[in-house]
């Protein structure tokens, strides 16, 4: 990947080895010699926190594997055998299950990160759309695997999700009726959600490698959102990147625990230890919390293909915002009014998870149609305006000076401590 | 500054009005669990005397078949030894086979056999019940549940309050009462204060003195609706003993390991700030 590799094996054996394939120095490059930015904050620890989580989601969900019973009749009754009976299999369900929600809680930080510090901006255009391709896919998954349980709520959002493609225009219910294998959601969709939701995992995984090897060409941005102009402005990857994504995962993980062990069906729906009853719709239908805010655009419209057209477009809309942006300046940092318009941005979307949860109807719906709207209007007007009508801060010559202000020249353990997690 | 204090300001108003849409139904009262909490563990006697009244009262219409007889003596559950289990088991006719001569028999149960349920199939069940299906209650501790509010759901993340499955329980079994003047309900339909739309096919199951206790324990349909909740919270989550004890051993062992690191961190990083 870039520079560094300069690894040097004193085994004779790995020499031989490194000299048909340097796999050993790929590493080294990547992930101990590599420059990081020092001025990273904690903010930045959330890209190792997800790798961990992927590989979490993928080892817990191969060991569920070997006791799940993909079939209409099977699936709930294997669900149970596997939290009574398993050895820790109710450790594995409950991981599994919660790692879904850490998971999306990390690459939600992630984004927003991301928004905030201008990680998207040149030259990171292609890292920042392979990461959206990633968040879809784990969208895709993520659902999918919610159906496998096949309780009421499994069933009844398999339903409603597949339902929108009928929206489309001519095609969408014989696109529907493909989907399902059927003309009901019945046992050949489950069989073929469970199908992709082994293989989509490892596609994701595949993207990771990608945006990983993207970041690595272009380098990482960081807080002030300035070039790395010499070795002064950085640190090697190990030991000092590894020790505080290490420390941060530990952090992160006591969250996860907190979830697993005390709390582990908080995140949950009830209805979804009822078994799936085609008969019986459940009184509200609620997706998982982090699909809420897009539950929310889809319900704000009153057409069906519009509502539809929005909620993906809601996402679609993020690969442009590189283009969209017309900033030079890419750190929030130094941007007095994006600043204020990021935070306003968080909230409304915050508050978009609000109203996916309650029924659509009465001022919900209207709330839900206002906050909508402005998160179109953020990117589409207020984020292309920015950049002309904003008089950015001036920025700091380099990473390092912009490190040696803030601390002060004072004794350098103290700021250590302090520096992480200020803004954002 | 200003501004966004402005908007965080009008964010929360929105997020707290309470008025928008109508929410109807009555919200269970909270109760005082031995096993809600960090380290809530079950009454063993309480479990006991669930069973007792899950076995007289609930196993005429309702099944338990995720719960065999074995998981009675496992650790973490009711307390029974093997050998009560074993005579448990040994008082259930369960049908079994087919036999070499390809016929169905019955026989006494046995540590690995489940609870048998009281109808041979749904259909059975809704024919003896006018057309209503008993849930099963294997995981109804988990299946129902209550709204509590934006608030409150926040800070039970942080008390770690899982119950409201079991506040629902023992609110349903005691909040039978008289339906309002005007309205007519089936023969085989009563009014329940805490069920959805109130009109429920389960006439009131408990009535005071039915299941007779032998440690003292009050005979009131209150207490049998507390000990049958209690019991279903472990049938429905057999492991929970299991899952408290090694999450604080997790929690220990990754807080001691944040600490380590952390200090770790801080050295290594001295020299990067300088």
């Amino acid at each position: 990947m870039s520079g560094h590799g300069t690894f040097q094996p004193q085994n004779k054996a790995l020499a031989w080895f490194e000299r048909r394939l340097p796999v050993f120095g790929l590493l080294h490059s990547s992930f101990v010699a590599y420059p990081t930015p020092r001025n990273l904050n904690y903010w930045w620890t959330f890209g190792g926190i997800l790798t961990v989580m992927l590989v979490v989601q993928i080892v817990t969900g191969i060991v569920l594997v070997m006791h799940f019973s993909p079939t209409a009749a099977g699936a709930f009754d294997s669900i149970e055998k596997i939290m009574r009976d398993v050895n820790y299999g109710w450790l594995l369900r409950y991981v599994h299950a919660n790692g879904a929600s850490m998971f999306f809680l990390a690459v939600y930080v992630h984004i927003f990160r991301g928004l905030y510090y201008g990680s998207y901006k040149e030259p990171r255009e292609v890292l920042w759309i392979l990461g959206v391709i990633i968040f879809l896919l784990m969208m895709a998954t993520a659902f999918m695997g919610y159906v496998l349980p096949w309780g009421q709520m499994s069933f009844w959002a398999a339903t409603v999700i597949t339902n929108l493609f009928s929206a489309i225009p001519l095609v969408g219910n014989a696109i529907v009726t493909w989907l399902w294998g059927g003309y009901s959601v019945d046992e050949p969709t489950l069989q073929r959600f469970f199908a992709l939701h082994y293989l989509l995992p490892f596609v994701i995984f595949g993207v990771v490698l990608l945006h990983v090897w993207a970041l690595h060409v272009v380098g990482q941005n960081n807080p002030d959102g300035i070039d790395v102009k010499s070795n002064k402005d950085t640190v090697p990857f190990t030991p000092h990147a590894t020790v505080k994504d290490s420390f941060g995962l530990i952090c992160f993980f006591i969250l996860f625990a907190w979830f697993v062990f005390y709390i582990p069906n908080y995140l949950g729906h009830s209805d979804n230890y009822i078994p799936a009853n085609p008969l019986q719709t459940p009184a509200h239908i609620v997706p998982e919390w982090y699909f809420l805010p897009f539950y929310a655009i889809l319900r704000a419209i009153p057409s069906k293909l519009g509502g539809v057209i929005a909620m993906f477009g809601s996402i679609a809309l993020l690969v442009f915002v590189p283009w969209l942006d017309t900033s030079k300046v890419r750190s929030a940092r130094y941007r007095p009014l994006y600043r204020q318009f990021f935070w306003i941005l968080l909230l409304v979307c915050i508050g978009l998870g609000y109203l996916g949860a309650k029924p659509p109807e009465g001022g919900y719906v209207i709330a839900a149609r206002i906050l909508t709207a402005y998160y179109f209007i953020h990117f589409l007007v207020i984020l292309p305006l920015l950049g002309y009508i904003e008089k950015p801060k001036p920025l700091p010559a380099s990473i390092s000076e912009s490190v040696l202000k803030k601390h002060g020249g004072a004794p350098a353990a103290a700021g250590a401590v302090r520096s992480p997690d200020r803004n954002g | 500054m200003r501004k966004l204090t402005v908007a965080l300001t009008l964010a929360a108003t929105v997020m707290a009005a309470p008025v928008f849409g109508a929410e109807e139904g009555h919200t269970p009262e909270r109760l005082s669990w031995s096993f809600a909490g960090p380290f809530g563990l079950f009454d063993r006697a309480q479990l006991q005397r669930g069973f007792k009244v899950y076995r007289e009262v609930c196993s005429t219409c309702h099944s338990l078949k995720y719960v065999a007889f074995r998981n009675l003596a496992q650790p973490g559950g009711p307390g029974f030894s093997e050998a009560q289990a074993r005579a448990i088991a040994a008082e259930y006719q369960i049908t079994d086979g087919p036999d070499d001569s390809g016929e169905m028999f019955e026989r006494p149960g046995r540590l690995s056999d489940h609870f048998p349920s009281p109808d041979a199939n749904e259909q059975a069940a809704r024919a003896r019940f006018g057309g209503a299906l008993p849930p099963d209650l294997s995981v109804i501790a988990k299946a129902r549940s209550y709204e509590s509010g934006l608030a409150i759901g926040l800070l039970d993340f942080f008390r770690q309050y899982q119950e409201h499955g079991v506040d629902y329980i023992h609110a349903l079994l005691t909040g039978y009462e008289d339906p309002p003047a005007g309205v007519k309900l089936e023969a085989t339909q009563a009014w329940n204060r805490y069920f959805p739309g109130n009109r429920i096919a389960m006439v009131p199951p408990l009535s005071d003195g039915q299941v007779e206790y032998t440690d003292g324990s009050p005979q009131t349909v209150d207490q049998y609706a507390r000990d049958v909740a209690a019991f279903l919270a472990w049938a429905a989550e057999p492991h929970m003993e299991a899952r408290k004890r090694i999450g604080f051993q997790v929690m220990i062992f990754l807080i001691v390991l944040a600490g380590l690191l952390y200090f770790t961190k801080k050295k290594v990083w001295a020299d990067a700030h300088a």
